[in-house]
């Protein structure tokens, strides 16, 4: 019985299909996979586990993300299903893809520069180096000019600053490093 | 107290924190001088109450009485929340609210980079968490207060107001008492002094930068950690608690 069920059920390379097919609530242009909040998919006998990371702790989507998954997944008709969510590793935009990146700049939003995971926190009292640096020369998705200027590192969402080009006048989003 | 009811306690300090100082500067929703900062304070705010959900409902598992981060944070009376007195202090003017979030954050971040360690992988992994946020949040604090102490002759006087005022709310966060002393044994956090050395650089630093002057009195007024609030509590509380009181198990 057990192992018919198992014979039955899809790959996890066709869920992960299936989950590259969710868009992102606030960001519909990137998949939750192409976001890398997708840590895992896991079969446990006929239950489906999926383990979902959330990008910041207080991010108003994660709910409605966990029940977009379930709705997906559901209507694949997978009945059995939990999903989980992980904390550690947390979540960095170096788990973005380099496509998903590639469909934020056409979307309008500049991907984020370079990577996070060998930042620490400085010691020396230089509160310009706790997070990752600002970066200069950012290209506007708009003009591809890279005289820009960052409006507030804080932006529409909790993981986007805002920036301006100077050159078309463009403003814009930036998916900044966390 | 048992281990047990120290490690609630402890949690709920932390949840309690971002609690309090994230509906404070929730407070700012739509009234900030200018935009930029009115949707840096709602994000700020959102990154705290995201924190303040994942410390609490971590509490109430560790208590074991299946209270949900929503029970403790909308079903306690003032005296059993052990937020810092300095988080629960009103906006007052801009550089008043500006400062107390620099002042918290400078220990918030040292703090948290400490909790990433603890002996409790559930404790540092939220830790792990919280301080990406919490770094970002430390970067801009001190950018924008240096540019106002070290501003126009009204800007300055205002953060000088500002720190004068809040300085002994500050001195609360390395007043330890045996909660704390326990977290340190139990390997869970870094001991207060240590982080009162990197605290004090960090704020150094920036009081000489921005021009303002070191207040010299060390009074630490104290009592919040304890459930000891000031006037200021039961105002947050009722209105931030008003509809689980009026509406029990009112849901979303």
């Amino acid at each position: 019985m057990v192992n018919n069920m198992a014979q039955n059920r899809p790959d996890e390379k066709t869920i992960w299909q299936w989950l590259d097919d969710i868009p992102d609530p606030e960001v519909p242009v990137v998949s939750l996979v192409d976001l890398g909040i997708i840590r895992a998919v896991n079969w446990h006998d006929d239950m489906l586990e999926v383990i979902i990371t959330p990008t910041y702790s207080g991010c108003p989507a994660t709910s409605i993300i966990a029940m977009d998954v379930e709705t997906a997944l559901r209507d694949k008709g997978i009945d059995k299903l939990e999903i989980k969510r992980q904390l550690s590793p947390a979540w960095t935009t170096d788990w973005m893809s380099s496509s998903g990146k590639e469909k934020l700049r056409q979307y309008g939003i500049a991907p984020p520069v370079g990577k996070v995971s060998s930042c620490d926190v400085n010691d020396a009292g230089d509160g310009s180096s706790f997070a990752p640096a600002k970066p200069i020369d950012l290209p506007c998705p708009r003009c591809n000019s890279t005289n820009t200027r960052c409006v507030s590192w804080f932006g529409s969402t909790a993981c986007k600053a805002s920036y301006q080009c100077n050159d078309c006048l463009e403003p814009f989003d930036y998916f900044k490093c966390i | 107290m048992t281990d047990q009811k120290l490690l609630f306690k402890f949690l709920t300090r932390l949840g309690d924190n971002c609690l309090i100082l994230g509906h404070r500067n929730s407070e700012w929703c739509g009234h900030s001088p200018i935009l930029e900062e009115d949707i840096a304070l709602a994000n700020i705010a959102l990154d705290f109450i995201g924190q303040a959900r994942l410390w609490l409902e971590l509490a109430g598992e560790i208590e074991g009485k299946g209270r949900s981060a929503d029970d403790l944070a909308y079903l306690r009376d003032s005296h059993e929340f052990g937020n810092l007195l300095l988080s629960e202090q009103p906006n007052g003017d801009f550089a008043q609210t500006l400062l107390r979030q620099l002042l918290f954050d400078a220990w918030h971040v040292y703090m948290l980079d400490g909790l990433t360690s603890a002996s409790d992988p559930r404790i540092a992994e939220i830790a792990e968490k919280a301080l990406k946020e919490a770094r970002y949040h430390i970067d801009r604090s001190i950018s924008i207060c240096t540019r106002m102490g070290d501003g126009t002759a009204e800007s300055n006087r205002r953060m000088q107001d500002a720190l004068n005022l809040l300085w002994p709310y500050a001195n609360e966060m390395f007043t330890s008492d045996d909660v704390d002393q326990a977290m340190e044994d139990m390997g869970i956090s870094t001991p207060l002094d240590q982080i009162k050395v990197k605290w004090d650089m960090l704020i150094d630093g920036f009081i000489d930068d921005a021009n303002l002057i070191k207040p010299k009195d060390n009074y630490a007024q104290r009592g919040g950690k304890q459930g000891v609030h000031t006037e200021h509590m039961g105002f947050i509380l009722s209105e931030m608690q008003f509809l689980q009181r009026a509406y029990p198990d009112a849901k979303w």
